[in-house]
């Protein structure tokens, strides 16, 4: 199930838990994750390079969008 | 891997300042405790009005500050908040309530162990016992909510208070209380702690550094990051207090510390479990702070008012240990924190999957 996970104003560990949560569902191709603060970029990022997923981080105004393929 | 080499030293930092801080003047096994600190600050405004622990630490107006700076210089300064205001207060509240039982928040508790402070080690699996409660909520999909961008007045209340205390600390004017004996008098120069402070706020804001996200991320996702400067703090505190002749193991007559077992387990477990519902150790809250976030400012606000709380009405554990008022405190604030988990789960896309397992 590929789709947007939108994570902005949340604080991790939640948006860490909602992408796990996407990729598991999803087992292969892209997901997003839009998230509004560095620690979730990076931990979200952390989470999903350990899953085996290839992260790509595109600045959206003051958010950041995490588009995450396999 | 870089990361990873980073956040051990940061801990590393934190554990050497630590006992630089002890030599320099501050109590034992206190060159850090947030709660401690806050709740000086709290009697230093006179909120409180226990003699001995009144005074305006400069550790935290530098975390705060130090904070605040890079957060900046990297761009990450946000101002943002508008996430459950009220229970975040109240979480700040149970924080600092629970920390002021055991004596410590989990920093202190990390270097109470290293001193040899085995009160410490019964206080250890307590919190563990807390984050372990907190994620069992995470799990099921609790949330305060989305914060939201706020006008930047917001984001910088909390650097600006941090300098209005700097300035009152350098002032001294007569209407703030400076303890004359008791820990509250114990303290490092100014100088050198306002520096520790602004260091650690510097590394920690990079880092992320959390002694609450340390065991989380474990329980939640088996990640070791956040734990390996956790470790850290306690092996270089370890170290550095073997050296300089700080270590003493035991359980009886430890410096700022009791030897009620079960309300020092108890205590940390309220402040473990607050911290997981809050996102953020009582240091983390201040670095967040920093940063521009009001959702942790008013956390801080909270944990302001519990110190005011817990000594107001006597309630706080003291070397004779904790009063049966203390214990009260202890079960209603374990209550209200089940109260707020429940209260708090929104549906996720797969909360609820799997087996439900009972609460307590």
């Amino acid at each position: 199930m590929a789709g947007v996970v939108d994570c902005r104003g949340l604080s991790c560990p939640e948006p860490v838990i909602e992408a796990r949560q996407a990729l598991q569902q999803a087992s292969g191709g892209s997901v997003t994750v839009v998230v509004s603060n560095a620690v979730a970029r990076d931990n979200v990022t952390r989470a999903a390079n350990s899953m085996g997923w290839q992260v790509n981080v595109e600045e959206d105004g003051e958010d950041f969008k995490l588009s995450i393929t396999k | 891997m870089r990361d990873r080499l980073f956040i051990i030293v940061a801990g590393a930092a934190v554990g050497l300042l630590a006992v630089i801080l002890v030599m320099q003047g501050n109590p034992v096994n206190m060159g850090f405790c947030i709660a401690c600190f806050v709740r000086d600050i709290t009697g230093a405004l006179g909120l409180h009005r226990a003699g001995v622990v009144q005074y305006l630490r400069p550790e935290v107006i530098g975390l705060v500050l130090g904070a605040f700076a890079t957060a900046f210089y990297v761009k990450e300064f946000r101002a943002t908040g508008g996430s459950s205001p009220v229970l975040r207060f109240i979480l700040g509240m149970l924080m600092m309530a629970g920390a002021l039982i055991f004596l410590g928040c989990p920093l202190r508790m990390v270097l109470r162990l290293a001193g040899g402070d085995l009160n410490a080690l019964i206080a250890l699996p307590g919190y563990v016992v807390g984050v372990w409660l907190g994620t069992y909520f995470l799990r099921r999909g609790y949330t305060l909510g989305r914060s939201q961008e706020q006008s930047v007045v917001s984001g910088y209340a909390g650097p600006f208070l941090a300098i209005v205390l700097l300035i009152l600390l350098i002032a001294a004017p007569a209407f703030i209380f400076f303890s004359e004996e008791g820990p509250g008098s114990m303290a490092a120069p100014v100088a050198l702690t306002l520096g520790a402070g602004l260091l650690v706020g510097v590394l920690a804001q990079r880092t992320r550094l959390c002694t609450m996200g340390a065991i989380r991320d474990i329980i939640l996702f088996k990640d070791f990051h956040l734990f390996y400067g956790f470790a850290a703090i306690f092996v270089v505190a370890l170290v550095g207090n073997l050296f300089t002749g700080y270590f003493n193991p035991g359980m009886e007559g430890q410096p700022v510390a009791h030897v009620d077992s079960l309300w020092n387990f108890l205590g940390m477990t309220v402040v473990g479990f607050a911290a997981v519902l809050a996102g953020g150790c009582p240091m983390r809250q201040l670095i967040l702070t920093g940063e521009g976030q009001g959702d942790a400012l008013i956390t801080v606000f909270g944990m302001m008012a519990g110190a005011a709380f817990m000594h107001n009405f006597g309630l706080a554990g003291s070397p004779a240990g904790v009063s049966p008022a203390g214990q009260w405190i202890v079960i209603i604030s374990l209550a209200v924190l089940f109260v707020i988990g429940f209260g708090n789960i929104k549906a996720r896309a797969s909360a609820g999957k799997g087996k439900i397992a009972k609460a307590s």
